[in-house]
């Protein structure tokens, strides 16, 4: 029973890895007031350039960072129609994710197939991971996993106790306040948004390098847009995300075990759309249950800022 | 110099004419330096597209058969994003018209008269999408929850269901394994013009696309529409029942999107398969907007992304390159259509000659 419950959590957790690092990003780029739907297309090229940097250089490091920035490149193009263009942010990003769909599937033919190069293999903790059932669970994890960890109480700490975290907040409350102060609010949100590209594309060069190693087509499998998802459930705040994430990693575990054990008590293919289900019972809940008087969003989110009015 | 760019004093609902023209302009010169990169000249490459699109009447068709569920799905998007919803759920609203139709035709068909078949299989197609769409309108109307992620969402559940269909339990005895449904009876199918895969879905999209421009613009229904988009707050002081707006919308545009999987069942594939989900849902998006919503436009828009799918296509078979340019080049001309709106919101004047004032921030048009 121990086993199978350290055993579920370890896949648990290692699927949660990617929606997580990605709604991480996310709220990053709305708190400033910047509305990425570009989160999928963005998963896919940093998937595609993290397997691509790993054939071509054997270099984990390298492979997963160059997953990541290529991401946050991605973004800068929603940056340059959202923030200076100040288009509607929607298309923007729905033509970003179409983009990273089209250009993957162009790019990466060559490398279906082929391995990744690099491999982020699970890296247990001395210590740590020899502590019974949580040890399984949180420390034999990738490198990746652990970036996550830290990259958590980290996103909220900037946010909410320093001072670029204030002005990242005000960018997406109130942005004329933020230039009347003196900021530069469009600074901020490229900036924001350049991070929220970051997460993506080490949550897809996540994919790609440890949780399914090697490039597949559409590999993400709408997890850029789940991650979207749980930026509302944990209402814009880090540490809320992972709960979020870990449920939807959860469902996902779950259906592994279920294969595994053999137990056909419920049928593959609905233990393989419940991920997607449960992301929508998610929003239901945060917008039913909750109240009103919760966070529900920045103010200024999707609203491009410019002095003319 | 004698000239600078400044803001437009009034920013009009109609853009200027020269923004579509634009846009194709944009997404033809980033499309020729794509080819220029992989090493093919883009002359040649945009050829062999145009040749594979126009080349002969039969390849023309082709262009015709894409265009349909692209007329369809932008019809979908359209109307929905005339009232400010975002219908991103067209490609699952489609499968489940598929996924209905085939059922109609296999599993009603034999129990009913040979007259009533095809119409109960279309009116199935249209019903099972308008179902599916339904979710995240009651969503949206009762509980405000985002339509664009649920209904974005509920497009992998469709698909798994799918499928699970036919792999499963539709999955024909006689198909030696291979995963899709048994063929419709041809009394399940819908007519095919001038010995080519051109279908009624044609007639069909063309009809809706003028009522669906008569009906919002002429109707008390399509003035609450348009009301309700251009001011939400204003139409919910005027009383509109916004709920059942939103509710009623959402039915339609995916009954739209529902017709479009229903015509590929039972128009070009006449079995439920793989192949049925290929993007025509997220390409209406596409459409809508460069149709500017106009239920007019979307038949011609969606004319030139079936241009471009059976391009992409001959590029693949002639010159070996993967046939996702034509998606690439989508979302480019999307790209496109955002730049284009945005310069327009600039124009050129002359300056009186004296001052050299600063000008004004913005991008100038080149």
């Amino acid at each position: 029973m121990m086993e199978d419950l350290a055993f579920i959590g370890q896949i648990a957790v290692k699927s949660s890895i990617a929606v997580l690092l990605a709604t991480l990003g996310e709220i990053v780029a709305e708190r400033s007031g910047v509305l990425n739907l570009g989160v999928e297309g963005m998963m896919l090229v940093g998937a595609l350039c993290g397997v691509a940097a790993g054939v071509a250089t054997g270099n984990p490091v390298i492979a997963a960072a160059a997953g990541a920035l290529a991401g946050g490149l991605l973004a800068l193009v929603h940056g340059f129609f959202a923030i200076t263009l100040r288009v509607n942010q929607v298309l923007s990003g729905l033509a970003l994710t179409i983009l990273g769909m089209g250009m993957t599937s162009f790019v990466g033919r060559p490398l279906i197939g082929t391995p990744p190069g690099v491999r982020l293999r699970a890296l247990p903790i001395p210590g740590l991971a020899d502590i019974p059932v949580i040890g399984d669970i949180l420390f034999r994890q990738s490198a990746l996993a652990y970036l996550a960890y830290i990259l958590v109480p980290l996103c909220w700490f900037v946010l909410f106790r320093t001072g670029t975290g204030l002005k990242i907040r005000a960018a997406g409350e109130d942005a004329a306040a933020v230039d009347a102060a003196g900021i530069d609010v469009n600074r901020i949100r490229y900036g924001c948004t350049f991070v929220g590209g970051l997460g993506a594309g080490l949550a897809g060069a996540y994919l790609s390098l440890s949780y399914t190693p090697g490039w597949k087509e559409s590999m993400t499998g709408g997890q850029g847009w789940v991650a979207i998802a749980m930026v509302i459930f944990a209402t814009w705040n880090p540490l809320r995300a992972v709960i979020g994430a870990f449920l939807f990693g959860g469902l996902t575990a779950l259906q592994f075990y279920f294969q595994a054990v053999g137990i056909e008590l419920i049928p593959a293919y609905i233990l393989k759309m419940l991920p997607y289900v449960l992301t929508i019972v998610v929003m239901i809940v945060v917008n039913a249950g909750m109240g009103r008087r919760r966070f529900s969003g920045p103010a200024a989110l999707g609203i491009p800022f410019s002095r003319e009015g | 110099m004698g000239w600078r760019i400044e803001k437009r004093p009034a920013v009009s609902a109609r853009m200027p004419g020269w923004v579509f023209p634009a846009s194709f302009g944009f997404a033809i010169a980033v499309g020729a330096c794509i080819f220029a990169v992989l090493g093919v000249n883009p002359l040649t490459a945009y050829g062999v597209m145009l040749k594979g699109a126009f080349g002969s009447f039969f390849h023309f068709s082709e262009v015709i058969v894409r265009a349909i569920p692209l007329m369809l799905t932008g019809l979908a998007v359209a109307l929905a994003a005339t009232m400010l919803l975002w219908n991103i759920g067209c490609e699952g609203q489609l499968v489940w018209g598929g996924i209905c139709a085939a059922g109609a035709g296999l599993f009603l068909a034999p129990h009913l008269p040979p007259f009533l078949v095809l119409p109960v299989t279309i009116a199935a197609g249209a019903a099972g999408g308008a179902l599916w769409a339904l979710i995240p309108g009651v969503l949206k109307a009762f509980l405000a929850v985002n339509e664009i992620l649920s209904s974005l969402l509920l497009n992998y559940i469709a698909i798994i269901v799918m499928e699970h269909l036919y792999f499963g339990p539709w999955r024909n005895p006689e198909g030696y394994g291979f995963p899709g449904t048994a063929q419709l009876a041809e009394a399940a199918r819908i007519p095919h013009f001038f010995g080519t895969r051109i279908h009624l879905g044609l007639v069909l999209a063309l009809i809706l696309a003028v009522v669906l421009f008569a009906a919002l613009r002429y109707s008390r229904w399509g003035y609450r529409v348009r009301a309700i988009g251009l001011n939400p707050q204003a139409a919910r002081y005027a009383g509109f029942r916004i709920k059942g707006q939103i509710i009623g919308v959402m039915l339609l545009s995916g009954a739209l999107a529902g017709l479009a999987g229903m015509a590929e069942v039972s128009g070009i594939h006449f079995r439920l398969q793989q192949g049925l989900a290929v993007g025509y849902g997220y390409d209406g998006i596409i459409v809508a907007w460069l149709a500017r919503l106009n239920p007019l436009a979307v038949p011609i828009v969606a004319l030139l992304l079936g241009t471009l799918i059976v391009g992409g296509e001959q590029l693949q078979a002639v010159l070996h390159l993967p046939a996702s340019i034509s998606m690439v080049l989508e979302a480019v001309l999307l790209f496109g259509l955002l730049l284009s709106e945005a310069l327009a919101r600039y124009r050129l004047v002359r300056r009186p000659a004296a001052k050299d004032a600063p000008t004004t921030q913005g991008e100038a048009p080149s």
